[in-house]
């Protein structure tokens, strides 16, 4: 699903953060990405999302070449991006609106996503049940808790129907509690939909719980890739057993293991 | 404008303005301030004729320089806001030119446009451009680049971020900048029309009726300038108060 060939990126006067880096990511799998701030996680999940361009090699995505954000790939950020000034409902459906305004072009919308408005307020309202948000429709963001704000960002991705989502530290912001229960939903959703997904997080918990396969960055230049295979991954019923705080505390080494 | 004025708090303001008013003539006790109860009949006897006349061609350059200002102040702004390096060098001259009181250049204007109503749309034009483009470059500034950079990755392109995010962004940045200078440009209306034009309420009040020693018929044009600015703040203040919905909303 994702190809990431000999990237090399830096930021203009700073040091590289990716040198002759590749990645596989295959269709299907659910992807953790981990590291301290500053080590060009984010990066690499906006390089994927099409949002910045590689200085060199190449990032493909369903066999293409990534150059600009791609109308099947759905990003959820931290700082959920909701508009302000737009309801719930509104917001999350801004995605297929965008749609409407190019119409089926390609570019901006997938060929064959013509969507009647009907079926359009239809698919919302699915989203915004099934992320148990639907009375909040005709409220604004500034009226919600962050994990509804939140839910909002991941319907208006979800309604997309991406076949792939890239999250940048989705849930950093929220409580404990609020945070869990959002991964879970979240897991559920990939054991449903077995969509590919990558998520960049900060937290080794969450690696664990998000991750059926964890990549490893690191501080300064990053060139090969260290990827722990993680068989706990989505597993609730695992979460508070030792064999998951094990896994927690064995990439916790790794992380503070010096290049 | 957090709070929405009701009609009766409307109507007891007026009252209020009008009590004032008759007293104050009562007490002063001159002909240059005639009572309402003399100024209000004519005013309404005058509306319909001559002085309707001189209201609407002070809205019209009013509103002219308003829509002038706004078609250009909102997309300098826009950009401005949006582009760092290029308001790095303009920001300086903003700072600069930004607090001359633009009436001052009024000679100027008239001896390069000459006195026509073009000078005059234009001088208050300047006035409300400054605002608007100081007001929606600092809210285009303060869009956050996260907001920017999610709904791109909804693979918004320039068309689909101006429809989405710099328009609704600017409109209320629009409206506060509006609302706050109505009062100076309707000011600076009542000077540029003092000179060389037949129809406006500036030159109604200084030349048909003050150099006349017509005071009630003068009243009845300060009252319809007066009308002119409190509809235009109650107008902008109203539609600002619906756009900002999200804004008033108690959590």
């Amino acid at each position: 699903m994702i190809e990431v060939v000999d990237l090399t990126f830096a930021y203009s006067g700073h040091e590289r953060l990716f040198e002759h880096f590749s990645l596989d990511v295959g269709q299907g799998e659910s992807w953790a990405i981990i590291g301290p701030s500053g080590c060009g996680k984010s990066t690499l999940l906006y390089l994927l999302a099409g949002l910045k361009r590689p200085s060199q090699g190449r990032v493909l995505i369903a066999g293409e070449t990534i150059t600009r954000p791609r109308p099947r790939t759905g990003l959820i950020l931290q700082d959920h991006g909701l508009l302000p000034w737009a309801t719930v409902s509104q917001n999350a459906r801004l995605g297929l609106a965008i749609r409407e305004l190019y119409g089926p072009d390609g570019r901006h919308a997938p060929v064959d996503g013509k969507l009647e408005p009907k079926d359009a307020d239809r698919q919302v309202e699915t989203w915004l049940n099934w992320l148990g948000i639907a009375e909040l429709k005709d409220k604004f963001p500034s009226q919600l808790s962050r994990g509804q704000r939140q839910r909002t960002a991941i319907a208006r991705t979800l309604v997309l129907k991406p076949d792939l989502l890239l999250m940048d530290e989705p849930f950093s912001a929220l409580d404990a509690p609020i945070r869990v229960e959002l991964q879970t939903v979240m897991a559920e959703f990939h054991r449903q939909s077995q969509l590919t997904s990558v998520t960049v997080t900060h937290d080794i918990e969450e690696a664990v719980f998000m991750g059926r396969k964890v990549l490893v960055l690191r501080h300064g230049c990053n060139r090969g890739t260290e990827i722990v295979d993680n068989d706990l991954a989505g597993r609730s019923d695992e979460r508070n057993r030792p064999a998951f705080y094990k896994r927690c505390n064995d990439l916790h080494k790794l992380l503070e293991r010096r290049p | 404008m957090n709070n929405k004025i009701h009609p009766q708090s409307a109507i007891l303001g007026f009252l209020l303005f009008l009590i004032i008013w008759q007293l104050s003539s009562v007490i002063i006790d001159r002909p240059i301030l005639p009572a309402p109860l003399q100024v209000l009949p004519m005013f309404l006897m005058d509306l319909p004729g001559e002085l309707g006349l001189h209201l609407l061609a002070s809205a019209g350059r009013v509103l002219a320089a308003i829509g002038l200002a706004v078609i250009t102040a909102a997309p300098a702004g826009l950009l401005l806001g949006q582009m760092p390096k290029l308001d790095r060098v303009f920001s300086p001259l903003i700072a600069i030119t930004y607090p001359i009181p633009k009436i001052v250049l009024l000679p100027v204007i008239y001896v390069l446009l000459g006195i026509t109503d073009v000078s005059k749309i234009l001088l208050i034009a300047m006035i409300i451009f400054f605002q608007i483009l100081v007001v929606v470059r600092d809210e285009a500034a303060n869009l956050k680049p996260e907001l920017i950079l999610s709904v791109r990755s909804l693979c918004a392109g320039r068309r689909a971020l101006f429809r989405y995010v710099y328009l609704p962004a600017s409109i209320p940045a629009v409206l506060t900048a509006l609302r706050i200078s109505i009062g100076t440009a309707i000011a600076v209306l009542f000077i540029a029309e003092q000179s060389l034009t037949t129809y406006g309420l500036g030159y109604y009040i200084v030349v048909e009726t003050y150099q006349v020693l017509r005071y009630p018929e003068m009243f009845t044009g300060i009252l319809a300038m007066g009308l002119l600015g409190v509809i235009l703040y109650f107008t902008v203040a109203g539609i600002e108060f619906r756009v900002n919905r999200h804004l008033f909303l108690a959590s």
